[in-house]
């Protein structure tokens, strides 16, 4: 783990935190001994291929893992120093949308089709803040408003089938901001969306967190997206964290040989008229893992000692850690 | 019914919603909406009295003064016809609504916590459906005996099996949806999010099953009546009138035939607006997939 950097302690701490899913013959470690932290105010990056486990770290951190198919083994998630995982269900509740919000990954799911727009958005300001419809008409247009939506007032009894991808996408971000949350765990906000809108996306979910000076977790498997928005940077691997540390150390020297491949294989602007540079390979099986580097398989540096010792994250640089045997290799 | 509470959210009110009606869900609804007032209106639409028994005219063939003709107690089968909608429209309305409403809820709810709850109802559902449904009912009334009263609670007890089945299956599917996952994740109490969110998305398959159901469960009064086990004697009812008419086959077809008709009719009515209502209800489901 890496030691904190500046002084506050994290607002977001993840400790050695095991999931495992229940599968048919056996069973799946979705998660094996993460830990990751978020300080008040930052954006943390999260990085990794699809079942990588991101998604499932975020709805560890909620508590909203399907059940009863996932069990959470180890580990302890702490929010503002108190361990979400052995709080009773009922303040988790209140945890949730209060202190920590969701985004999803589909603004044309995120919402049920049946009820006005802005009624869903404010939705939380009811259930939570006890206000009444009035008043939380009065709010969620303010906030509609403020998530960059045209005309709140006439657009706020819509229903979701009449607006597009990217503005329904606001009103999620509106309706998971509506009551001011201290950490907002974005799960690929953008993926569904056209370039031209992830743009302006994320361009809104950096204003509201520094209007509001909420931290955030952004996950993506697109590097790129990360690189711009994100103050540091978690790189997921076979459920673990390969690498984390400053997003600028992280991509611009990377300690482990997942985020360089990650790095190279992936189309940027500066890039252009280079060739892309594929990372060989599978990911391996969660089911069954090895006892060594779960990157071994697919990693260019790799040696005999790869697939037989474990790997830790340790610290290369102050508050730039990596899992790496070798990390010297990479230069 | 819910087609009103569906039209209140489609886009340009009710003569938009008229227009999206198939035929068969137009011909249906008009139909019930016909044997419907003519049981709330039963009383002005005839002379006779439903009960009022006259020797004098007992087996009467159907003519000017009595259209469907006469029972063998004298009385005017259309006028009994007429009164019997009010008997089984309100017997079949309750014995499919209320276990609907039960089974729905509890359902439901099973499909969204999961856990114990969830296993236990699903085995207390199946051991009820282990059992023929009819063989059930009757068991059933023989123990509580015969009467109005006793059948609603019979069927109460055995129907809401089949709507708790259908709305779990079909939480199971809607609690991985992404909008309920994102009410979750908002921390909004579990029974909000079943009655507000999830509901509303689940019980259209249901509104289509009672519709068949509500067909069944009025031929099941009538079947109980015919057998002596339903509604009792002066009551107008039509599977009791069936059961009057048995007798007199022979010489007076219209005993049992007409009030016979007369369910067939119902059948057919509720069986178009369910067939209607499926695709009414199915192309609702634009968003989501």
């Amino acid at each position: 783990m890496s030691p904190a950097t500046e002084g506050a302690p994290p607002l977001l701490q993840v400790r050695d935190l095991e999931v495992a899913f229940r599968v048919r013959g056996g069973e799946v470690l979705a998660s094996r001994g993460v830990s990751l932290e978020v300080r008040a105010g930052e954006t943390l990056g999260l990085v990794g291929e699809s079942g990588s486990g991101k998604s499932v770290l975020c709805r560890a951190v909620l508590r909203l893992l399907p059940q009863p198919a996932a069990q959470v083994r180890v580990g302890q998630v702490l929010f503002d120093g108190a361990d979400l995982l052995a709080l009773p269900e009922r303040r988790m509740r209140q945890v949730r949308g209060t202190d920590i919000a969701m985004v999803f990954q589909n603004p044309m799911t995120s919402l049920s089709p049946v009820w006005p727009i802005g009624d869903q958005l404010t939705e939380g300001l009811r259930v939570h803040r006890g206000l009444s419809r009035a008043a939380a008409r009065e709010q969620g247009i303010a906030l509609m408003r403020a998530t960059g939506i045209p005309e709140p007032e006439r657009r706020y009894d819509d229903h979701p089938w009449q607006w597009s991808g990217g503005m329904l996408q606001r009103a999620v971000i509106a309706m998971a901001m509506a009551c001011k949350p201290r950490l907002l765990l974005a799960d690929e906000p953008t993926t569904a969306l056209d370039v031209t809108i992830q743009e302006q996306i994320l361009a809104l979910l950096a204003d509201l967190q520094e209007a509001s000076g909420m931290a955030m977790v952004l996950v993506s498997h697109d590097i790129g997206v990360v690189a711009e928005t994100c103050d540091r940077i978690a790189v997921m691997y076979a459920g673990t964290v390969v690498e984390t540390g400053p997003a600028a150390a992280v991509l611009g020297n990377p300690r482990h040989p997942y985020t360089l491949g990650l790095l190279r294989s992936s189309p940027g602007v500066d890039r252009a008229g280079r060739r892309l540079d594929p990372i060989p390979g599978q990911p391996p099986d969660l089911a069954d893992p090895a006892p060594g580097c779960p990157f071994a398989e697919r990693c260019a540096l790799a040696s005999a000692q790869c697939r037989e010792n474990p790997v830790r994250l340790e610290d290369r640089a102050p508050g730039h850690a990596s899992a790496c045997l070798f990390p010297e290799r990479m230069s | 019914m819910s087609v009103a509470a569906h039209a209140g959210h489609a886009p340009g009110g009710v003569q938009a919603e008229l227009l999206r009606w198939s035929p068969s869900l137009r011909i249906g609804m008009a139909l019930l909406a016909l044997i419907v007032a003519a049981g709330v209106f039963a009383p002005w639409l005839t002379p006779y009295d439903p009960l009022r028994q006259d020797y004098g005219a007992a087996l009467l063939p159907p003519g000017a003064a009595h259209w469907f003709g006469t029972d063998s107690l004298g009385r005017d089968i259309f006028t009994r016809a007429l009164f019997a909608i009010r008997t089984d429209l309100v017997i079949g309305f309750w014995t499919t609504y209320l276990p609907m409403l039960v089974g729905v809820l509890l359902g439901a709810w099973a499909g969204l916590k999961r856990g114990l709850f969830d296993a236990v109802l699903m085995r207390v559902i199946d051991t009820a459906l282990a059992f023929p449904f009819l063989v059930l009912i009757i068991v059933i009334l023989a123990i509580l005996g015969p009467g109005t009263q006793n059948i609603y609670i019979a069927v109460f007890l055995v129907g809401w099996t089949m709507y708790a089945r259908l709305a779990r299956a079909e939480m199971l599917v809607e609690a991985g949806k992404d909008y309920v996952l994102a009410a979750r994740t908002l921390g909004y109490p579990a029974w909000r999010i079943l009655l507000r969110h999830a509901l509303p998305n689940i019980v259209n398959s249901s509104i289509v099953f009672s519709m068949s159901d509500f067909v069944l469960n009025i031929l099941l009064v009538s079947g109980l009546s015919f057998l002596g086990l339903g509604v009792p004697p002066p009551v107008p009812e039509w599977g009791a009138m069936v059961a009057e008419g048995k007798d007199f086959m022979q010489q007076a077809w219209w005993i049992s035939t007409l009030p016979g008709f007369m369910i067939v009719l119902t059948g057919v009515a509720l069986a178009l607006v369910g067939d209607g209502l499926t695709h009414r209800l199915g192309d609702r489901h634009v968003t989501g997939h």
